[in-house]
């Protein structure tokens, strides 16, 4: 605990924590088929409040 | 016209909109003069006149506050609070409070420039602004924080598209930025001169800090966001990979706060802090290009609108600059490249291929896109984008290549000994060197300015057919009545 108390130690520690927290978003973003699916979903909302523009969905 | 064009003119608010598009075209018109009229003055000094009003000292800060803030920030108002009532799909919270931050902004960018020529700086580079314009910045800030947070939460749409996350970490960095980058002391309650909290090392590492994440997040994130909609919009086609646009976005984040320190390699900074910015400078190459490739690859199976349409055409070269740029950052940032590069004009020339090839390309090809559908009518002319498209390009290449030579060189010189272990070139030979380089590049600006002067012409009219379209309708729709 000591370790933790020291303000030395806060720069390692807070890269650590950067560093597991940004592993665990590209674990949760890639991590299962079906969240991936309904997130790639999200990539018509610039499309939704145009209905006459032409979409092109070949990327989705 | 489409039934749905006129509904969605009524059911957003695009007044202030209109207002900071109108006023981004007009600084980048000024911000680009003067960058011409400062870049002309390195080249052929008699330009300055023996005036301390026009001096290139005085100038300098007037360019950038001008383009950075007047047309860029005037720009990511505008697209900002387009794009988040239409990913919304909800008017814009507090709009006194968005009336607010336009009259506001304005006020700063023409308050600063006032002050830079009559000789008040803070002498901190993009922070010249002495401490009343500072406290003006904050309160047009948490405004603007208040109308897009706002708006994000009366929205209709239950995800955040990723374009807002984009914007929305643009204005708190940039408020964390702003207030700790100008903690100052007030020389006295009346005066303009004003010291900075922090002294030496500590000092230049808040600034450095301030300034690499004010190119960070200022002029990278915040134009992402605008690539986030605006390339997808104006192909017709969904953004490559929405996952990869979330990873994008957090790799950004965490790395790009790190990264300040590599702009002072070499000096009284602690060795750790300065091998801990050019680390984290290698590794954003990797979001950074997962970005541009993102965007890039938007364009997948449809690569022939590059052939027609020049607003993509604008925004795909954009991309390309953005990975040409954030790939020499990092190679810049490495001590050994560092010693050769810094305090070249190789740092201007990169600057600039971000500048003029990303930030101010994107802005071009977005601006082109939304300002006819707030006007609801046509682009006047594409020839004249067309235009624009080649002389922008032509005056970033020249500009780039100009100052990567002159930068180069400066660097080799600066450094060679002769035989006898004293240094080969004297200062003053180096400038003379970089001459035919200077007016290179002053050329090259004058090229970008005469696209954006086009750029103007073309949206002049196109305002005017709008409101000429938009009276004529009424008209008709009045004799209808009758």
């Amino acid at each position: 605990m000591d370790w933790f108390a020291d303000p030395a130690n806060t720069k390692p520690l807070g890269l650590l924590i950067f560093f597991v927290t940004f592993c665990a978003i590209v674990l949760w973003v890639y991590g299962s088929k079906k969240r991936g699916k309904r997130l790639e979903e999200h990539k018509n909302i610039p499309f939704l409040d145009d209905e006459d523009e032409v979409k092109d969905k070949s990327n989705g | 016209m489409s039934a749905t064009s006129v509904a969605a003119v009524e059911q957003y608010d695009y007044e202030i909109i209109k207002k900071f598009s109108i006023m981004a075209i007009v600084w980048g018109v000024v911000g680009m003069s003067a960058g011409v009229f400062i870049a002309s003055q390195l080249a052929w000094p008699w330009l300055n006149f023996d005036s301390p009003f026009l001096s290139f000292g005085r100038f300098r800060p007037v360019h950038t506050g001008a383009v950075i803030f007047g047309f860029g920030g005037s720009a990511l108002f505008a697209t900002s609070y387009y794009v988040v009532q239409r990913t919304c799909q909800t008017r814009l919270f507090a709009p006194g409070l968005a009336t607010f931050t336009f009259w506001g902004w304005q006020a700063v960018i023409v308050l600063a420039a006032l002050s830079y020529v009559t000789g008040f700086s803070q002498g901190r580079e993009y922070a010249e602004m002495e401490w009343p314009i500072d406290l003006l910045i904050l309160f047009v800030w948490v405004a603007y924080g208040a109308v897009f947070i706002g708006t994000l939460m009366q929205r209709k749409q239950p995800h955040i598209y990723v374009a807002n996350w984009f914007y929305l970490s643009f204005i708190l960095v940039t408020a964390l930025l702003h207030t700790f980058n100008n903690l100052a002391v007030p020389v006295d309650l009346f005066s303009m001169k004003s010291y900075s909290l922090f002294s030496g090392a500590q000092d230049a590492m808040t600034q450095w800090w301030y300034g690499h994440n004010a190119v960070g997040f200022f002029l990278t994130a915040a134009f992402l966001g605008m690539m986030y909609y605006f390339v997808p919009k104006h192909a017709g086609r969904p953004v490559y990979s929405y996952r990869l646009s979330i990873v994008h976005f957090w790799a950004l984040s965490f790395m790009y706060m790190w990264v300040g320190t590599h702009h002072l390699h070499w000096t009284a900074l602690p060795d750790w802090a300065s091998t801990l910015g050019a680390t984290f400078s290698i590794m954003l190459l990797l979001p950074s290009w997962g970005g541009m490739i993102n965007g890039i690859m938007t364009l997948s199976g449809a690569w022939d609108k590059l052939r027609t349409d020049p607003i993509m055409r604008f925004m795909i070269v954009a991309l390309s600059f953005y990975g040409m740029s954030t790939f020499e950052g990092p190679l810049m940032s490495l001590k050994d490249v560092n010693a050769l590069s810094h305090y070249t004009d190789w740092t201007v020339g990169h600057v600039h291929s971000g500048a003029l090839g990303w930030v101010a390309m994107i802005a071009f090809g977005s601006l082109y896109h939304m300002i006819p559908k707030l006007w609801n009518t046509k682009i006047f002319s594409v020839r004249l984008i067309n235009a624009h498209f080649w002389l922008a390009t032509i005056g970033t290449l020249l500009y780039i290549t100009a100052m990567w030579i002159s930068g180069i060189s400066q660097g080799l010189m600066w450094r060679a000994f002769d035989d006898f272990g004293n240094l080969q070139y004297s200062f003053v030979e180096s400038v003379a060197a970089m001459h035919p380089f200077y007016a290179m590049r002053a050329i090259g600006g004058m090229f970008f300015l005469t696209g954006m002067v086009l750029m103007a012409i073309n949206i002049f009219v196109t305002i005017r057919q709008g409101k000429r379209d938009a009276e004529s309708a009424q008209a008709r729709s009045a004799v209808a009545a009758a």
